[in-house]
Protein backbone atom coordinates (compact mmCIF):
# COMPACT_ATOMS: atom_id res chain seq x y z
CA UNK A 1 0.00 0.00 0.00
CA UNK A 2 1.24 3.43 -0.96
CA UNK A 3 1.92 5.57 2.14
CA UNK A 4 3.50 8.82 1.78
CA UNK A 5 3.74 9.77 5.61
CA UNK A 6 7.38 10.48 6.74
CA UNK A 7 7.57 10.67 11.03
CA UNK A 8 9.04 14.40 11.29
CA UNK A 9 10.40 17.76 9.46
CA UNK A 10 13.65 16.92 10.23
CA UNK A 11 13.07 13.60 8.05
CA UNK A 12 10.79 14.70 5.39
CA UNK A 13 13.56 17.78 4.40
CA UNK A 14 16.64 15.94 4.96
CA UNK A 15 17.81 15.10 1.45
CA UNK A 16 17.64 18.42 0.12
CA UNK A 17 21.36 19.88 -1.00
CA UNK A 18 23.42 23.08 -1.20
CA UNK A 19 22.11 24.38 -3.98
CA UNK A 20 18.88 23.39 -4.66
CA UNK A 21 15.99 25.38 -6.02
CA UNK A 22 13.06 25.42 -3.76
CA UNK A 23 9.60 26.76 -3.85
CA UNK A 24 7.80 27.54 -0.80
CA UNK A 25 4.24 27.75 -0.45
CA UNK A 26 2.33 30.56 1.25
CA UNK A 27 1.09 34.37 0.18
CA UNK A 28 2.99 36.73 3.20
CA UNK A 29 1.97 34.51 6.23
CA UNK A 30 -0.86 32.72 5.35
CA UNK A 31 -0.42 29.50 3.87
CA UNK A 32 3.83 29.96 5.07
CA UNK A 33 5.06 26.03 6.40
CA UNK A 34 6.15 27.68 9.21
CA UNK A 35 7.33 24.04 10.71
CA UNK A 36 9.13 22.65 6.93
CA UNK A 37 11.28 25.86 6.59
CA UNK A 38 12.49 25.50 10.37
CA UNK A 39 13.80 22.01 9.40
CA UNK A 40 15.34 23.60 6.50
CA UNK A 41 17.22 26.15 8.36
CA UNK A 42 18.25 23.30 11.05
CA UNK A 43 19.62 21.58 7.92
CA UNK A 44 21.45 23.89 6.74
CA UNK A 45 21.56 23.55 3.01
CA UNK A 46 23.33 26.68 1.58
CA UNK A 47 23.10 28.75 -1.80
CA UNK A 48 19.26 27.73 -2.27
CA UNK A 49 17.51 29.52 -4.98
CA UNK A 50 13.86 30.06 -3.35
CA UNK A 51 10.60 31.01 -5.36
CA UNK A 52 8.12 32.48 -2.92
CA UNK A 53 5.63 35.48 -3.46
CA UNK A 54 7.65 37.83 -0.88
CA UNK A 55 10.78 37.34 1.53
CA UNK A 56 9.18 36.59 4.54
CA UNK A 57 8.79 39.02 7.39
CA UNK A 58 10.06 39.40 11.42
CA UNK A 59 13.30 36.73 11.79
CA UNK A 60 11.29 33.88 11.70
CA UNK A 61 9.80 31.34 8.50
CA UNK A 62 11.97 32.43 5.31
CA UNK A 63 13.20 35.56 6.46
CA UNK A 64 15.14 33.82 8.84
CA UNK A 65 16.18 31.12 6.02
CA UNK A 66 17.37 33.88 4.18
CA UNK A 67 18.88 35.89 7.38
CA UNK A 68 20.80 32.46 7.96
CA UNK A 69 22.67 33.16 4.55
CA UNK A 70 21.41 29.68 3.07
CA UNK A 71 19.58 31.90 0.03
CA UNK A 72 21.73 32.98 -2.86
CA UNK A 73 18.44 34.24 -5.03
CA UNK A 74 14.74 35.17 -4.59
CA UNK A 75 12.43 34.68 -7.58
CA UNK A 76 9.53 36.83 -6.09
CA UNK A 77 6.90 39.03 -7.19
CA UNK A 78 7.08 41.22 -4.06
CA UNK A 79 10.25 41.31 -2.01
CA UNK A 80 9.23 44.41 0.75
CA UNK A 81 6.84 45.22 3.35
CA UNK A 82 5.91 46.77 6.48
CA UNK A 83 7.95 44.01 8.48
CA UNK A 84 10.35 42.99 5.86
CA UNK A 85 13.71 43.44 7.14
CA UNK A 86 16.03 40.39 6.32
CA UNK A 87 16.02 40.60 2.51
CA UNK A 88 16.53 44.68 2.19
CA UNK A 89 19.30 44.44 4.30
CA UNK A 90 21.27 41.55 2.44
CA UNK A 91 19.36 42.88 -0.91
CA UNK A 92 21.30 46.37 -0.15
CA UNK A 93 24.97 45.07 0.71
CA UNK A 94 24.89 43.21 -2.39
CA UNK A 95 24.60 40.00 -0.48
CA UNK A 96 21.17 38.15 -2.59
CA UNK A 97 19.87 37.95 -5.88
CA UNK A 98 16.51 39.18 -6.39
CA UNK A 99 14.67 38.20 -10.12
CA UNK A 100 11.77 40.25 -9.93
CA UNK A 101 8.67 38.38 -11.82
CA UNK A 102 4.96 39.73 -11.78
CA UNK A 103 2.38 37.84 -9.86
CA UNK A 104 0.82 36.74 -12.11
CA UNK A 105 3.53 35.65 -14.43
CA UNK A 106 5.10 33.51 -11.48
CA UNK A 107 1.83 31.88 -11.22
CA UNK A 108 2.13 31.02 -14.53
CA UNK A 109 5.67 30.25 -14.92
CA UNK A 110 4.93 27.74 -12.04
CA UNK A 111 2.04 26.15 -13.13
CA UNK A 112 3.39 25.77 -16.69
CA UNK A 113 7.14 23.86 -15.36
CA UNK A 114 4.16 21.66 -13.49
CA UNK A 115 2.22 20.74 -16.94
CA UNK A 116 5.06 20.39 -19.05
CA UNK A 117 4.83 24.02 -21.18
CA UNK A 118 7.98 25.15 -21.50
CA UNK A 119 7.16 28.76 -22.31
CA UNK A 120 4.28 31.43 -22.82
CA UNK A 121 3.57 34.70 -24.06
CA UNK A 122 2.09 37.26 -22.11
CA UNK A 123 1.64 40.75 -22.90
CA UNK A 124 2.28 41.47 -18.71
CA UNK A 125 5.78 43.66 -18.58
CA UNK A 126 5.08 44.59 -22.27
CA UNK A 127 6.68 48.32 -22.84
CA UNK A 128 8.44 48.33 -18.72
CA UNK A 129 12.33 47.39 -17.58
CA UNK A 130 10.88 43.73 -16.83
CA UNK A 131 10.93 43.04 -20.36
CA UNK A 132 14.11 44.23 -21.23
CA UNK A 133 16.32 41.45 -22.45
CA UNK A 134 13.20 38.84 -23.17
CA UNK A 135 11.99 37.55 -26.46
CA UNK A 136 9.15 39.96 -27.99
CA UNK A 137 6.60 38.59 -30.69
CA UNK A 138 4.14 40.58 -32.21
CA UNK A 139 0.78 38.24 -32.44
CA UNK A 140 -2.49 39.67 -34.36
CA UNK A 141 -0.61 43.21 -33.50
CA UNK A 142 -0.21 43.35 -30.18
CA UNK A 143 3.32 42.60 -28.87
CA UNK A 144 3.87 39.61 -26.24
CA UNK A 145 6.89 38.56 -23.74
CA UNK A 146 8.21 34.99 -23.98
CA UNK A 147 8.13 33.59 -20.22
CA UNK A 148 9.82 30.61 -19.53
CA UNK A 149 8.45 27.76 -17.36
CA UNK A 150 10.07 27.67 -13.49
CA UNK A 151 10.64 24.50 -12.35
CA UNK A 152 12.10 23.62 -8.84
CA UNK A 153 13.60 20.16 -7.35
CA UNK A 154 11.96 20.71 -3.72
CA UNK A 155 8.33 22.35 -2.74
CA UNK A 156 7.60 22.91 0.77
CA UNK A 157 3.61 22.81 1.43
CA UNK A 158 1.04 23.95 4.01
CA UNK A 159 -2.29 22.42 3.82
CA UNK A 160 -5.02 21.32 5.92
CA UNK A 161 -6.30 18.19 5.55
CA UNK A 162 -4.37 15.19 3.52
CA UNK A 163 -4.35 11.39 3.18
CA UNK A 164 -1.54 8.80 2.76
CA UNK A 165 -1.95 9.15 -1.08
CA UNK A 166 -0.91 13.05 -0.77
CA UNK A 167 -4.35 14.14 -1.94
CA UNK A 168 -5.05 17.74 -0.29
CA UNK A 169 -7.04 20.49 0.69
CA UNK A 170 -6.33 23.64 1.65
CA UNK A 171 -7.55 26.25 4.11
CA UNK A 172 -9.62 29.90 2.30
CA UNK A 173 -6.13 31.94 0.80
CA UNK A 174 -3.69 29.48 2.15
CA UNK A 175 -4.01 28.06 -1.30
CA UNK A 176 -2.03 30.41 -3.11
CA UNK A 177 0.47 29.33 -4.99
CA UNK A 178 0.85 25.79 -3.48
CA UNK A 179 -1.32 23.87 -5.75
CA UNK A 180 0.84 25.11 -8.69
CA UNK A 181 4.34 24.64 -6.76
CA UNK A 182 3.24 20.63 -5.98
CA UNK A 183 3.37 20.31 -9.88
CA UNK A 184 6.33 21.95 -10.66
CA UNK A 185 8.57 20.44 -8.16
CA UNK A 186 10.57 16.87 -8.75
CA UNK A 187 10.21 16.27 -4.74
CA UNK A 188 6.78 17.90 -2.82
CA UNK A 189 6.91 17.65 0.48
CA UNK A 190 3.83 18.54 2.87
CA UNK A 191 3.08 19.80 6.07
CA UNK A 192 -0.60 19.04 7.10
CA UNK A 193 -2.66 19.67 9.98
CA UNK A 194 -4.77 17.04 9.57
CA UNK A 195 -4.09 13.71 8.08
CA UNK A 196 -6.69 11.34 7.47
CA UNK A 197 -7.36 7.79 6.09
CA UNK A 198 -7.35 6.77 2.42
CA UNK A 199 -10.62 7.77 1.53
CA UNK A 200 -11.29 10.03 3.87
CA UNK A 201 -11.06 12.94 2.26
CA UNK A 202 -14.34 13.35 -0.74
CA UNK A 203 -12.71 13.40 -4.08
CA UNK A 204 -14.79 16.08 -5.08
CA UNK A 205 -13.11 18.25 -2.82
CA UNK A 206 -9.04 17.23 -3.59
CA UNK A 207 -7.78 20.40 -4.62
CA UNK A 208 -4.03 19.08 -5.29
CA UNK A 209 -4.12 15.20 -6.47
CA UNK A 210 -1.92 13.06 -4.87
CA UNK A 211 0.39 12.21 -8.09
CA UNK A 212 2.07 15.69 -7.15
CA UNK A 213 3.20 14.98 -3.70
CA UNK A 214 5.86 13.04 -2.41
CA UNK A 215 5.79 13.33 1.18
CA UNK A 216 3.03 13.95 3.75
CA UNK A 217 4.42 15.28 7.70
CA UNK A 218 1.47 15.73 10.31
CA UNK A 219 2.09 18.88 12.28
CA UNK A 220 -1.10 19.72 14.34
CA UNK A 221 -1.01 22.70 15.51
CA UNK A 222 0.90 24.97 13.21
CA UNK A 223 2.54 27.73 14.32
CA UNK A 224 1.68 31.21 11.88
CA UNK A 225 3.96 33.59 11.03
CA UNK A 226 1.76 36.67 12.37
CA UNK A 227 1.68 34.99 16.03
CA UNK A 228 5.61 34.31 16.06
CA UNK A 229 6.42 37.93 15.21
CA UNK A 230 3.47 39.50 17.56
CA UNK A 231 5.28 37.12 20.36
CA UNK A 232 8.52 38.74 18.97
CA UNK A 233 9.99 34.98 18.52
CA UNK A 234 13.21 34.32 16.14
CA UNK A 235 14.78 31.45 14.77
CA UNK A 236 16.98 29.27 15.27
CA UNK B 1 -9.38 77.89 -5.02
CA UNK B 2 -11.26 75.02 -3.97
CA UNK B 3 -9.52 71.64 -3.04
CA UNK B 4 -12.32 69.75 -4.63
CA UNK B 5 -13.62 66.32 -3.31
CA UNK B 6 -12.41 64.40 -0.40
CA UNK B 7 -10.78 61.07 -0.42
CA UNK B 8 -14.09 59.71 0.32
CA UNK B 9 -15.66 61.39 -2.46
CA UNK B 10 -12.92 60.17 -5.13
CA UNK B 11 -14.05 56.88 -4.28
CA UNK B 12 -17.72 57.73 -4.63
CA UNK B 13 -17.49 59.00 -7.63
CA UNK B 14 -15.20 55.98 -9.37
CA UNK B 15 -18.21 53.79 -7.57
CA UNK B 16 -20.63 55.67 -9.33
CA UNK B 17 -18.79 54.57 -12.64
CA UNK B 18 -19.05 50.89 -12.05
CA UNK B 19 -21.85 48.97 -13.76
CA UNK B 20 -24.17 46.89 -11.26
CA UNK B 21 -22.67 43.07 -11.43
CA UNK B 22 -19.43 43.93 -12.07
CA UNK B 23 -16.27 41.63 -11.06
CA UNK B 24 -13.96 44.53 -9.47
CA UNK B 25 -10.04 44.40 -8.29
CA UNK B 26 -8.85 47.37 -5.81
CA UNK B 27 -6.08 48.32 -4.99
CA UNK B 28 -4.10 49.10 -2.10
CA UNK B 29 -4.75 53.04 -0.81
CA UNK B 30 -8.02 55.18 -1.74
CA UNK B 31 -9.10 52.38 -4.14
CA UNK B 32 -10.00 50.09 -0.88
CA UNK B 33 -12.78 53.00 0.22
CA UNK B 34 -14.59 52.47 -3.23
CA UNK B 35 -16.01 49.41 -1.44
CA UNK B 36 -17.63 51.41 1.26
CA UNK B 37 -19.81 53.67 -2.15
CA UNK B 38 -21.89 51.60 -3.78
CA UNK B 39 -24.60 52.51 -5.17
CA UNK B 40 -27.90 51.62 -4.24
CA UNK B 41 -29.71 48.64 -5.97
CA UNK B 42 -26.11 47.95 -7.70
CA UNK B 43 -23.95 44.96 -6.18
CA UNK B 44 -20.47 44.42 -7.02
CA UNK B 45 -18.16 41.18 -6.39
CA UNK B 46 -14.81 42.15 -5.15
CA UNK B 47 -11.53 39.88 -6.43
CA UNK B 48 -8.44 39.27 -4.28
CA UNK B 49 -5.11 38.38 -6.49
CA UNK B 50 -4.00 35.89 -3.87
CA UNK B 51 -7.39 33.56 -4.30
CA UNK B 52 -10.55 34.89 -3.40
CA UNK B 53 -13.93 36.09 -5.47
CA UNK B 54 -16.30 37.63 -3.00
CA UNK B 55 -14.07 39.29 -0.39
CA UNK B 56 -16.19 41.15 2.27
CA UNK B 57 -15.07 43.91 4.79
CA UNK B 58 -12.82 43.68 7.56
CA UNK B 59 -13.49 41.29 10.68
CA UNK B 60 -13.48 42.53 14.28
CA UNK B 61 -10.21 41.29 15.55
CA UNK B 62 -11.43 38.62 17.81
CA UNK B 63 -12.81 37.16 14.42
CA UNK B 64 -10.23 37.35 12.48
CA UNK B 65 -9.29 34.05 10.46
CA UNK B 66 -5.22 33.57 10.18
CA UNK B 67 -5.94 32.08 6.89
CA UNK B 68 -7.92 34.93 5.41
CA UNK B 69 -6.22 37.67 4.13
CA UNK B 70 -6.00 39.93 0.84
CA UNK B 71 -3.76 40.91 -1.09
CA UNK B 72 -2.24 43.43 0.80
CA UNK B 73 -2.16 40.92 3.90
CA UNK B 74 -4.41 42.55 5.74
CA UNK B 75 -7.41 40.29 7.51
CA UNK B 76 -10.96 40.47 5.68
CA UNK B 77 -13.67 38.33 5.56
CA UNK B 78 -15.23 36.26 2.91
CA UNK B 79 -19.36 36.77 2.07
CA UNK B 80 -21.92 34.19 1.13
CA UNK B 81 -20.93 32.90 -2.41
CA UNK B 82 -17.45 33.71 -1.84
CA UNK B 83 -15.35 31.39 -3.60
CA UNK B 84 -11.42 30.15 -3.53
CA UNK B 85 -9.11 29.56 -5.90
CA UNK B 86 -5.36 29.14 -6.67
CA UNK B 87 -2.92 31.99 -7.44
CA UNK B 88 -2.77 30.41 -11.29
CA UNK B 89 -6.99 30.67 -11.54
CA UNK B 90 -6.89 34.15 -9.89
CA UNK B 91 -4.65 35.65 -12.58
CA UNK B 92 -6.11 33.56 -15.16
CA UNK B 93 -9.15 36.09 -13.93
CA UNK B 94 -7.19 38.94 -13.94
CA UNK B 95 -5.49 37.82 -17.33
CA UNK B 96 -7.90 36.54 -19.15
CA UNK B 97 -10.42 39.33 -19.28
CA UNK B 98 -12.98 38.28 -16.84
CA UNK B 99 -12.29 41.14 -13.86
CA UNK B 100 -14.39 43.90 -15.42
CA UNK B 101 -12.71 47.03 -13.51
CA UNK B 102 -9.55 47.80 -11.85
CA UNK B 103 -9.21 50.50 -9.85
CA UNK B 104 -5.49 51.53 -8.97
CA UNK B 105 -3.57 54.44 -6.72
CA UNK B 106 -0.45 55.89 -9.20
CA UNK B 107 2.55 58.01 -8.87
CA UNK B 108 1.80 59.20 -12.52
CA UNK B 109 -0.46 58.90 -15.84
CA UNK B 110 0.74 60.02 -19.02
CA UNK B 111 -1.62 61.38 -21.67
CA UNK B 112 -1.74 57.61 -23.72
CA UNK B 113 -3.11 56.14 -20.50
CA UNK B 114 0.41 54.83 -19.83
CA UNK B 115 0.85 54.45 -15.83
CA UNK B 116 3.51 54.36 -13.45
CA UNK B 117 2.42 52.65 -10.22
CA UNK B 118 5.30 50.29 -9.19
CA UNK B 119 8.63 52.05 -8.72
CA UNK B 120 10.31 54.92 -8.20
CA UNK B 121 13.38 54.05 -10.03
CA UNK B 122 15.78 55.06 -6.84
CA UNK B 123 18.88 53.30 -6.99
CA UNK B 124 18.42 52.25 -3.66
CA UNK B 125 15.14 51.03 -4.33
CA UNK B 126 13.79 47.67 -3.96
CA UNK B 127 11.86 46.65 -6.98
CA UNK B 128 8.15 45.07 -5.93
CA UNK B 129 5.84 45.00 -8.71
CA UNK B 130 3.25 42.54 -7.10
CA UNK B 131 0.71 41.88 -9.61
CA UNK B 132 0.09 45.39 -10.72
CA UNK B 133 1.69 44.60 -14.09
CA UNK B 134 -0.82 41.74 -14.63
CA UNK B 135 -3.48 43.91 -13.86
CA UNK B 136 -3.15 46.84 -16.35
CA UNK B 137 -2.58 44.38 -18.97
CA UNK B 138 -5.46 41.79 -18.31
CA UNK B 139 -8.58 43.99 -17.37
CA UNK B 140 -10.58 46.24 -19.63
CA UNK B 141 -10.91 49.63 -17.65
CA UNK B 142 -8.31 50.40 -15.49
CA UNK B 143 -9.82 53.44 -13.32
CA UNK B 144 -6.95 55.49 -11.40
CA UNK B 145 -7.90 57.35 -8.10
CA UNK B 146 -5.41 60.11 -7.16
CA UNK B 147 -4.59 63.28 -5.75
CA UNK B 148 -4.21 65.86 -9.12
CA UNK B 149 -0.68 66.46 -7.89
CA UNK B 150 1.80 65.25 -5.30
CA UNK B 151 2.57 66.78 -2.40
CA UNK B 152 4.95 69.17 -3.51
CA UNK B 153 2.31 70.26 -6.17
CA UNK B 154 3.77 68.52 -9.21
CA UNK B 155 1.43 67.01 -11.90
CA UNK B 156 0.28 63.53 -11.74
CA UNK B 157 -1.16 63.57 -14.48
CA UNK B 158 1.58 64.05 -17.33
CA UNK B 159 2.64 64.13 -20.83
CA UNK B 160 5.19 61.18 -20.48
CA UNK B 161 5.42 59.54 -17.19
CA UNK B 162 9.26 59.96 -15.85
CA UNK B 163 9.00 57.00 -13.33
CA UNK B 164 9.56 53.26 -14.63
CA UNK B 165 6.38 52.09 -16.25
CA UNK B 166 3.99 49.62 -15.16
CA UNK B 167 1.82 49.23 -18.34
CA UNK B 168 1.80 51.36 -21.44
CA UNK B 169 -1.80 53.09 -22.71
CA UNK B 170 -3.96 51.00 -20.34
CA UNK B 171 -5.44 53.71 -18.28
CA UNK B 172 -9.09 54.57 -20.02
CA UNK B 173 -10.65 57.13 -16.65
CA UNK B 174 -8.93 59.05 -13.76
CA UNK B 175 -10.42 60.18 -10.65
CA UNK B 176 -8.65 63.35 -8.63
CA UNK B 177 -9.85 65.66 -6.17
CA UNK B 178 -10.30 68.04 -8.86
CA UNK B 179 -11.65 66.09 -11.59
CA UNK B 180 -12.72 62.89 -13.39
CA UNK B 181 -10.72 62.76 -16.42
CA UNK B 182 -10.80 60.41 -19.55
CA UNK B 183 -7.56 59.34 -21.41
CA UNK B 184 -9.17 59.86 -25.35
CA UNK B 185 -7.38 59.54 -28.72
CA UNK B 186 -6.81 63.39 -28.51
CA UNK B 187 -5.38 63.36 -24.77
CA UNK B 188 -6.85 63.94 -21.46
CA UNK B 189 -10.27 65.07 -21.53
CA UNK B 190 -12.28 66.44 -18.66
CA UNK B 191 -15.41 64.90 -17.73
CA UNK B 192 -16.87 66.46 -14.85
CA UNK B 193 -15.23 69.14 -12.78
CA UNK B 194 -15.36 68.51 -8.82
CA UNK B 195 -17.67 71.47 -7.22
CA UNK B 196 -15.84 75.27 -6.99
CA UNK B 197 -13.31 73.89 -9.18
CA UNK B 198 -12.88 75.28 -12.72
CA UNK B 199 -11.43 74.05 -15.98
CA UNK B 200 -8.33 76.24 -16.09
CA UNK B 201 -7.22 75.66 -12.36
CA UNK B 202 -7.14 71.97 -13.60
CA UNK B 203 -5.38 72.76 -17.05
CA UNK B 204 -3.06 75.07 -14.78
CA UNK B 205 -2.11 71.56 -12.32
CA UNK B 206 -2.30 69.16 -15.24
CA UNK B 207 1.03 68.12 -16.86
CA UNK B 208 -0.24 67.88 -20.37
CA UNK B 209 -2.84 69.98 -22.35
CA UNK B 210 -6.52 69.06 -21.69
CA UNK B 211 -9.49 68.87 -23.66
CA UNK B 212 -12.91 70.32 -21.66
CA UNK B 213 -16.18 68.75 -21.13
CA UNK B 214 -18.05 68.28 -24.35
Amino acid sequence: MINKQVPSVAEAVADIPDGATVMIGGFGASGSPIELIHALIDLGAKDLTVVNNNTGNGEVGLAALIGNGQVAKMICSFPRSSQSKVFPKLYRAGEIELEIVPQGTLAERIRAGGAGILAFYTPTTVGTVLSEGKEQREFNGRPYVMEPWLKADFALIKCEVADPLGNLSYNKTARNFSPLMCMAAKTTIVQTKQLLNRGGLDPECIVTPGIFVNRIVEVPDPVHEDNLIAAGRTYP
Amino acid sequence: MSDGWTREQMAARAAQDIPDGSYVNLGIGIPELVAQFVPEGREFIYHTENGMLGMGPPPAAEERDLDLMNAGKKYVTALPGAAYFHHADSFSMIRGGHIDVCVLGTMQVASNGDIANWSTGAPDAIPAVGGAMDLVQGVEHIYVITQHTTKHGDPKLVEECTYPLTGVGVVSRIFTNLAVVDVTPDGYRVVELAPGVTFEEVQEKTGAPILPAD
